[in-house]
């Protein structure tokens, strides 16, 4: 099929274009030079924007602690739900949408690509099922590997080319996208009822560092040519003065860089950005890290912006979860993945009232406006554990405008109010940095080739949202882009209109990429291993594994192992 | 405008209708009253499909808006969901979900009710001359946002984990409850005149629950903290008769008031001696 998007204002930041009027042709799901005029479908694109699909660096949108999470929440259902259309099936939940939901909302706002961001590998299976089952959207995950018993004990040895071929064939084994570091020797530590203070405290029974951790995955990740770096959730995150925690992160691979690449993805940083000894004296330190990463080319980050409302935070990290459980008293479920991670979830609510709620909402915008470099801070939610995804259009304005900044930071709490950066950052994004933001830097971040941008050759996975840039300012019009980028023009994904002014009009299944990472040399599968599987895993090795027919499309993507 | 309904069948699927609210009914001529959408089992329907709906407007009516529904409606869900004011009477049973998150005005229905009658009311009054069902003035499944305001009064007995989560406002049962009455409980008031199932206040940390007759046990949480010579209920409603009164629930570091009236209760005595 032929598709002729005319007229339309381009933002496509990897090809440089910033606001051209030009038309955009489409073949066989892919970006062309141009198409047949005459046969080809066309779609009148004056007066609106143009974008790459919106890609979604990470989002949990699948497995088991998500799966938890909707167990967990009858009533985050009961207020939100869809009836089923002629073309759409139904589902329910505002911060933990069911699957068929989070495709469609995700469409819907032209977003087409999303990573869930934390897979125990033991639940690889379940993830796969979830991911398989949500519409439209390609997905990927990565599998928790920072408390992976082998990897502990390889790094531990010092042993990294060993390690390399193991996590390589853990990678294929779970059909995982990247290396995620969750509180690395942390989570071990809870399956003990303690966590690690900071980057040099030891693991116990393992004698290794959170420090050993990361470089030591940092240099697996460079040996195996993996295309995203490192994903990285921070040591001591959500506690005061964690900011310095976060520096030392980004610091400790310094060394590891090279031709100014990144080396470090630091995910929902605002979260990790938190200055002051208790919640009293909580400050931002956006700056000091804001002020670091200016100045360094090895990390990229993602904001992990709060959203006032009523959400469902899950992470994998179970000792802060456990916190976030005492500060709350809400209910909570709290897990131990047998010898791989652990996994938490608490319902919460963000207030604008309330002082650390309000500063951390200002914490997240700080480090988008703050952070020089848009290529170097995507913008995310962590969803739902800022807020649920469908808030992205909200962030879109805040970024976008000062004075949407200034009628949120009117109603929040007074002394957050006082304290927060914001007001001394003129700095408002335009629509070729929120592309990068929103599109472009994800997909570069995460090394796919063909998304994120408009080239010859790309995934026609193609925003159109109906805003004038020519006739309208998007820093006075803040509703206006709200509107428009809550429900997009037309989206399309591989070619075809999935979307088109937010109404869903075609249910498509969506790929599943993975890394088919080839070493030279496979990993050893020893006997020693097997044995272990027997004595410390409910599943047998023999099942352990998620082959390919497992995924309902299969997108391998093949990567040359140094190793 | 008083707003009669008669439903034309005996309703054999459940019905969601929270169009019927006095708020939506108000200013609107018969036709738009019929046209309103409601839900017969996975099937739209209009009101007028499933009621015959007669709008009488004689001089001497009150000025809000008041329904009156006249047959059997358990099978219809939600009614007066979210209404803030006008008055709904309800002449036989009503069904699940009645006078959900209600902000005001009155509900009175002259039959049974089955769950969650008054589930996250805000305010209002909802009076029920017959029985109700399980989880009265509850939140629904999974929620904490109790019930923050407004009076329910319950003419017969009532099922399970009534006003659980409560924050605010006032359930007085003339009946018997059922087991958890004050289920996690943080303020307000539950009254309950006759006999009480088992683990009354169950992790509450405040408010007050009354209970004046037969408790089979208090919970080992709750501590003894003297004795009450009356209780009040609410402004001009005093139970005058002896109380022990506990304090609890303990696991949940809290301080609800549970009081229980002696005289059903000689198997409490045990705990005189504690004062």
């Amino acid at each position: 099929m032929e598709l002729l998007i005319r007229n339309g204002f381009v933002y496509d930041p990897i090809n440089g274009i910033n606001g051209e009027k030009m038309d955009i042709a489409v073949k066989d799901g892919k970006i062309v030079e141009k198409v047949n005029e005459r046969r080809a479908k066309k779609i009148d694109a004056t007066g609106m924007v143009v974008m790459p699909g919106g890609v979604d660096i990470h989002s949990h949108i699948a497995g088991g602690k998500v799966n938890s999470g909707r167990l967990l929440r009858p009533e985050d259902h009961y207020k939100d739900f869809e009836r089923k259309t002629a073309v759409t099936r139904s589902g329910v939940g505002y911060s933990i949408p069911s699957t068929f939901t989070t495709g469609y909302r995700y469409a819907r706002m032209g977003w087409t690509t999303v990573m869930d961001p934390a897979m125990p590998p033991l639940e690889a299976k379940h993830t796969h099922e979830e991911l398989s089952d949500t519409p439209i959207i390609d997905k990927a995950s990565y599998p928790l590997l920072g408390d992976w018993w082998f990897v502990l004990e390889y790094l531990g040895d010092g042993r990294v080319e060993e390690c390399a071929r193991h996590v390589a064939w853990m990678i294929k084994a779970t059909k995982g996208y990247a290396i995620k570091l969750v509180n690395p020797g942390g989570l071990e530590a809870w399956g003990f009822g303690r966590n690690v203070r900071n980057l040099d405290d030891q693991v116990p029974y393992f004698g290794i560092t959170p420090r050993e951790i990361i470089r030591g995955l940092c240099k697996v990740n460079k040996l195996l040519n993996l295309p995203h770096t490192i994903h990285v959730h921070t040591n001591n995150l959500g506690k005061p003065g964690n900011y310095i925690t976060a520096l030392e992160t980004m610091r400790c691979v310094e060394d590891l860089a090279q031709d100014d690449k990144p080396v470090i993805h630091i995910t929902h940083c605002q979260f990790s950005a938190f200055k002051g000894d208790d919640w009293r004296t909580l400050e931002s330190g956006a700056e000091e890290i804001a002020n670091y990463v200016n100045a360094h080319s090895h990390v990229t980050m993602d904001m992990g912006q709060v959203i006032f409302t009523d959400t469902t935070t899950m992470t994998a990290d179970g000792p802060f979860q456990y916190i976030l459980y005492t500060l709350s008293g809400n209910k909570w479920v709290n897990h131990d993945v047998e010898t791989e991670t652990s996994a938490g979830i608490v319902p919460f609510h963000y207030k604008r009232k309330s002082y650390v709620h309000a500063t951390q909402w200002s914490i997240g915008l700080e480090l988008a406006l703050l952070i020089k470099d848009p290529w170097k801070i995507l913008m995310t939610t962590d969803h739902p554990n800022g807020g649920p995804f469908i808030a992205y259009p909200r962030i879109v304005a805040w970024l976008m405008s000062r004075k949407a900044r200034e009628a949120t930071l009117k109603k929040i709490n007074p002394k957050a109010r006082s304290r927060s950066l914001l007001p001394t950052i003129d700095r408002e994004l335009g629509f070729y940095e929120i592309a990068i933001v929103t599109r472009a830097g994800q997909a570069k971040a995460l090394g796919l080739k063909n998304k994120g941008h408009l080239g010859v050759g790309a995934d026609a996975d193609i925003a159109i949202y109906n805003f004038n840039p020519e006739t309208m300012d998007p820093s006075k019009k803040y509703k206006a882009v709200r509107r428009a980028f809550k429900r997009a023009a037309y989206t399309i994904k591989g070619g075809q209109v999935v979307a088109k002014d937010g109404e869903v009009l075609k249910h498509i299944e969506g790929a599943t990429m993975w890394l088919n990472v080839q070493t030279s040399e496979e990993a050893k599968i020893t006997e020693e291993m097997k044995k272990r599987f027997k004595e410390y895993w409910t599943v047998e090795f023999e099942n352990y594994p998620v082959s390919e027919d497992y995924l309902a499309i299969s997108q391998p993507i093949t990567v040359k192992a140094d190793v | 405008m008083i707003v009669n309904l008669y439903p034309v069948k005996e309703f054999r699927l459940p019905i969601i209708a929270e169009c019927i609210n006095p708020d939506i009914f108000q200013d609107k001529k018969l036709r738009e009253i019929e046209k309103l959408e409601v839900w017969e089992g996975n099937k739209r329907k209009s009101l007028g499909e499933l009621f015959k709906v007669e709008v009488a407007e004689a001089e001497g009516t009150p000025e809000a808006t008041v329904i009156a529904i006249h047959g059997d409606v358990s099978r219809v869900r939600r009614i007066g969901a979210g209404m803030r004011s006008g008055e709904i009477i309800v002449k036989g049973d009503a069904g699940m979900h009645l006078g959900e998150e209600m902000r005001g005005g009155k509900i009175t229905v002259y039959g049974n009710v089955l769950g969650w009658a008054g589930s996250m009311m805000r305010g209002g009054t909802i009076e029920i001359h017959g029985n109700a069902g399980d989880y009265l003035g509850a939140p629904y499944r999974g929620s904490t946002e109790g019930m923050n305001g407004g009076k329910i009064i319950v003419h017969g007995n009532i099922g399970n984990e009534a006003g659980a989560h409560m924050r605010k406002g006032l359930i007085k049962v003339y009946g018997n409850a059922g087991q958890f009455v004050g289920f996690r409980m943080h303020g307000g008031t539950i009254y309950v005149q006759k006999n009480c199932g088992g683990r009354a206040g169950a992790c509450m940390t405040d408010g007050t629950i009354v209970v004046g007759g037969f408790l089979e046990s208090v919970l080992p949480t709750f501590t003894i903290e003297g004795m009450r010579k009356k209780v009040k209920i609410e402004e001009g409603e005093v139970v005058d008769a002896p109380f022990y009164l506990f304090l609890g629930d303990l696991t949940e570091n809290g301080k609800g008031r549970l009081y229980v009236a002696k005289e059903p209760n000689p198997h409490l005595s045990h705990y005189e001696k504690l004062l």
